[in-house]
């Protein structure tokens, strides 16, 4: 098999057997990201010389028999909204154009600690916000499968690059589907783990209470891997879980049996593509085949879901983005009369049209006299939410259903209509709004031939169950190996 | 008292007072850098406290335990269940463009704190008392821009808020005093009023007496007064304010009042010693306050709740009484005493170790705290261990030097370790009173001057002067080491035949 198209698993494999030097693998991604990556646009910087002087770190170590981490040598990429102490970290808005952040988030240290190499960064809608990375201030990046169409987003960067084989996995972050759907529409495999399963010290916060990263790969084992190492409790991310972190890979080929699918009734109402819902369909019925019982419940409260989401995201957004002035870093607009106008005139010209937009919503909802409409109500809305998934996973160990309405949409489709963009999300903000763990994977594509992706959903924390059910999907089926067809 | 006189001035002054207090915990409020004042600018800082990108906030238990500690002097409900919450405005000295604090639910509440004011005590309403992390600080002073300096952004800033119980410059004055005192007893901030670890916010309006009106009176807007950063502008402010408010209401007695008038900030005006109008506060401020998504809520059990009350000592006022109970001493030298918890300390150590409280009190008082003072120390770090004093104390209490000499062994101990009677000998400073010593020195002072004692034996008018005259003589052939009481007795022995 050409060598970027190996899992991590695989090319790991490789280079323990010393057939194979990380140097040789990393430089040969690079030249495919050379050759392909500017129709793609996935990167918005690449580290080069650092990826290769780690390559080779890690081979020398090899060369000298000592022991490595489980991603020795093994090149990733990293969304640009993840500080890395080297580059740029950029969260693609010109009013961090600049920025170099002077530490390391606790994910890339983590990665480090597991002597992987590192990419660059990857594209992303501005500061994650964006179902079709279209909002990005320094370029679209555009899907692998069809160069005419979006990737998703707001991770669509990281998603691109591990689809076109650009990198062998990638971590992106996760607000209100900005794996997942990405994920869906590039079919690679994304999860996005519980709030606090994963550290966001060194995520540039969009939606605090929502945000949360996590892994994009070709296979759910990848996946497994890449949650192993980023997983664990953080002192300096209060939110962060002190529980303990098993070992994903362990038992992840073991099927769940007894195993219980809830699937809702209004996941399949409309707005959902037809061949969407058939692919989802079947794929339940697959899951029927092996034993599994399909248990039909109840989300009544879904058709608020999308509401609550944009409220509470907005008011969370418009407060961390607050920080971005031009006093200490970042853009500062030339000439101001004095610091207020530095201000206006440094959000006005750094921030982008949708950054904006959201900034507006959230601090309108969250001013004086509109606060207990809009905030306080949504707040509530979003524990009820959540009391309705404890209840149904009394009933069942997983819910299933799709990860978008719809296969990926053209460039510029959706772009001037914001309200139809947000309902890219519909199927995923549940999963924030609640902190549980889901995750998209392959389950086939659309006539036109774009990918479709199932989404799955478990108990908090209870990511091991998870992947083990998506392995199931994954092991009987092939539509994760399949691949775009890249012109050169 | 107090009350009487304003009344017949037909207002009485109404003040609450918020009160930011500066922790003093070794890190800052949400990251780990140095709380420390003084430093070269922006030295004590990290990405978390820069506000940057992606960074996330971690609470300090200490100063939590601080604030804590604080409202339960205040004797404040302590909420089992706080959380944080986020407050919006821009500003260059705030890195985030908000600060993170309390909103709806203080850590502590409904609480109060006794004042002694001229002799009386007044109990003063607390309303609330809440944590935050404090802003940096805007640098003017550069030859073509303003600075940022964030050392201070992130410091713990404890906020207590007054009812509006306060109702005259004593009473604003003896609260603000208290609380520094009290977060001085309970070591929880230096209060350094040059490091600006106290700073003032009154909120003053006049009650108008008006019988005719269904409440009986009515107030004058409210004047809130930002930032005053030393005792002596607050009492300043304070006079300044009801001077101006009663000035107000009498140039337009139905037009100046609270029910027609929006509240008012002014700032003061510290070379012009005048307040001096700012803005009108048409609404409530727009803070967009909602809960911190970065930091988890902060429950307090009973157990951690009885570790912090553990560690309350006694509090000013209580030990205030005692010592007035205990020891017999009189107000003003219970207030010195009492002033600092250090102080209080040392004295109760000093009686500890043997010595009389009254001796012992006299001695800090004249001695102990005048060379504190020169020092800029205070009394317990001089270098004078309560042992010590206690000797110095029993020395002088029975006759074994004089108090001008107890003064002068006072300051030679300063400078030696020797104990106060190895100083007395040395130095001279021991008393005679030894009668056979005396009594020649006595009689050649009889002999020497026939017309005073005369005078003295004739018990008329000059026999008082007489006698002191007679003493002199003594004391200055003695060199000043005879004991004054014992010269008295051989002269009253030798000139009247009394014994």
């Amino acid at each position: 098999m050409e060598l970027h198209r190996l899992t991590i698993q695989q090319l790991a494999g490789e280079l323990a057997k010393g057939q194979l030097s990380s140097r040789q693998a990393t430089e040969h991604l690079f030249q495919r990201i050379e050759r392909h990556d500017p129709a793609i646009h996935g990167y918005l910087e690449l580290h080069q010389d650092a990826a290769l002087a780690q390559a080779d770190r890690i081979d020398k170590r090899r060369s000298k028999g000592e022991t490595l981490g489980p991603l020795a040598g093994v090149p990733l990429a990293i969304k640009d909204n993840i500080c890395i102490s080297h580059g740029r970290t950029t969260c693609a808005s010109k009013i961090l154009g600049n920025f170099q952040a002077p530490y390391e988030a606790h994910v890339v240290q983590a990665l480090n600690a597991a002597d992987a190499v590192i990419l660059g960064k990857t594209n992303l809608d501005e500061f994650a916000m964006g179902a079709s990375t279209e909002n990005s201030g320094f370029g679209v990046t555009r899907n692998p499968w069809n160069l005419q169409t979006v990737p998703g987003g707001s991770s669509g960067g990281s998603a691109a690059v591990v689809a076109a084989d650009l990198a062998y996995a990638a971590l992106g972050s996760d607000t209100g589907g900005s794996i997942r759907q990405p994920a869906a529409f590039c079919s690679v495999v994304g999860l996005k783990p519980t709030y606090g399963r994963v550290s966001r010290y060194g995520l540039v916060a969009f939606g605090s209470s929502l945000d949360q990263i996590g892994p994009i790969a070709k296979t759910i084992p990848d996946l497994a891997l890449l949650l192993n190492i980023i997983a664990g409790h953080d002192r300096r991310d209060s939110t962060s879980a002190d529980l303990e972190v098993g070992d994903y890979l362990a038992n992840l080929d073991k099927p769940v049996k007894p195993l219980r699918i809830g699937v809702a009734g209004e996941y399949f109402q409309e707005g959902l593509d037809k061949e969407i819902a058939q692919a989802v369909r079947q794929a339940l019925d697959f899951y029927a085949s092996l034993g599994a019982e399909i248990v039909d419940i109840s989300m009544p409260l879904n058709k608020y879901a999308l509401a609550v989401y944009y409220i509470v995201a907005t008011a969370e957004a418009s407060s961390n983005l607050a920080r971005y002035d031009g006093v200490r870093y970042g853009y500062r607009d030339k000439d101001p009369k004095d610091y207020i106008d530095m201000y206006y005139t440094s959000r006005a010209h750094g921030f982008g049209a949708e950054v904006k937009r959201r900034i507006m919503l959230g601090t309108y909802t969250l001013s004086a006299g509109y606060y207990d409409a809009y905030y306080l109500k949504a707040l509530k809305v979003r524990t009820l939410i959540r009391q309705d998934f404890d209840k149904a996973f009394e009933q069942v160990d997983c819910i299933a259903g799709p990860v978008t309405p719809t296969p990926p949409f053209r460039l510029g489709e959706k772009i001037d209509d914001p309200l139809t963009l947000y309902l890219s999300d519909v199927y995923t903000v549940m999963a924030n709004l609640t902190g549980l763990p889901a995750i998209s994977i392959p389950c086939g594509f659309s006539s036109a031939g774009l990918p479709i992706g199932l989404q799955l959903t478990t108990k908090a924390f209870s990511e091991e169950l998870l992947l083990r059910i998506a392995r199931m999907f994954e092991q009987a089926t092939d539509y994760h190996l399949q691949k775009p067809k890249l012109q050169s | 008292m107090i009350q009487k006189n304003v009344t017949s001035l037909g207002y009485r002054p109404t003040i609450g007072l918020e009160i930011h207090v500066e922790l003093s915990t070794a890190s800052k409020m949400f990251c780990a850098c140095p709380n420390h004042f003084g430093d070269p600018p922006n030295t004590n800082v990290c990405p978390v406290c820069l506000g940057m990108p992606g960074v996330l906030p971690t609470m300090n238990r200490q100063a939590y335990e601080y604030a804590v500690l604080m409202a339960l002097a205040l004797n404040c409900r302590i909420a089992e269940f706080t959380k944080w919450d986020r407050k919006g405005y821009y500003y260059p000295d705030l890195p985030k463009n908000y600060q993170i604090s309390q909103y709806d639910l203080p850590l502590g509440s409904d609480g109060y704190i006794d004042l002694l004011v001229n002799g009386q005590t007044k109990r003063i309403g607390i309303t609330r008392a809440h944590l935050e992390e404090d802003a940096g600080k805007n640098v003017h002073d550069l030859p073509d821009c303003t600075g940022v300096d964030l050392n201070r952004a992130g410091v713990p800033l404890l906020e207590i808020v007054s009812e509006p119980d306060l109702n005259c410059v004593e009473e604003v004055m003896a609260y603000a005093r208290s609380m520094r005192q009290l977060v001085r007893y309970l070591g929880i901030s230096q209060a350094n009023m040059q490091q600006g670890h106290m700073r003032f916010e009154p909120n003053i309006s006049l009650w108008i007496f008006d019988d005719s009106e269904p409440d009986g009176g009515h107030y004058t807007p409210i004047i809130e007064v930002k930032n005053l950063n030393s005792f002596r502008s607050l009492e300043r402010t304070v006079a300044f304010e009801i001077a101006r408010q009663a000035e107000e209401w009498q140039a337009d007695p139905h037009g100046y009042r609270m029910d027609k008038m929006s509240k008012q900030n002014r700032g003061w005006d510290d070379v012009r010693e005048v307040t001096v109008y700012q803005r009108h506060k048409e609404e409530a401020d727009e803070y967009r306050y909602f809960p911190e998504p970065d930091l988890l809520p902060v429950e307090i059990d009973d157990a951690w709740l009885e570790r912090i009350k553990a560690q309350l000592p006694e509090l000013p006022i209580a030990r205030y009484a005692r010592f007035r109970e205990e020891f017999g001493l009189d107000e003003k030298l219970t207030t010195l005493l009492t002033s600092e918890r250090t102080t209080a300390d040392y004295f109760e150590a000093v009686i500890q170790a043997g010595a009389s409280p009254r001796r012992a009190a006299n001695l800090i008082q004249s001695q102990g705290m005048r060379l504190a003072n020169e020092k800029g120390t205070d009394v317990a770090e001089l270098g004078i261990s309560p042992q010590r004093l206690a000797q110095l104390c029993k020395l002088t209490d029975d006759d074994t030097v004089s108090a001008s000499a107890a003064a002068t062994i006072f300051q030679a101990m300063l400078e030696s370790d020797a104990p106060p009677e190895k100083i007395a000998s040395e130095r001279n400073l021991m008393q005679v009173s030894d009668t056979s010593a005396l009594e020649s020195i006595v009689a050649q002072v009889l002999a020497d001057n026939a017309k005073a004692v005369a005078d003295y034996k004739s018990g008329g008018k000059k026999a008082k002067k007489a006698r002191s005259f007679l003493l002199g003589q003594v004391m200055q052939k003695s060199k000043g080491q005879a004991n004054p009481k014992v010269v008295g007795e051989l002269i009253d022995r030798e000139v009247l035949g009394q014994t």
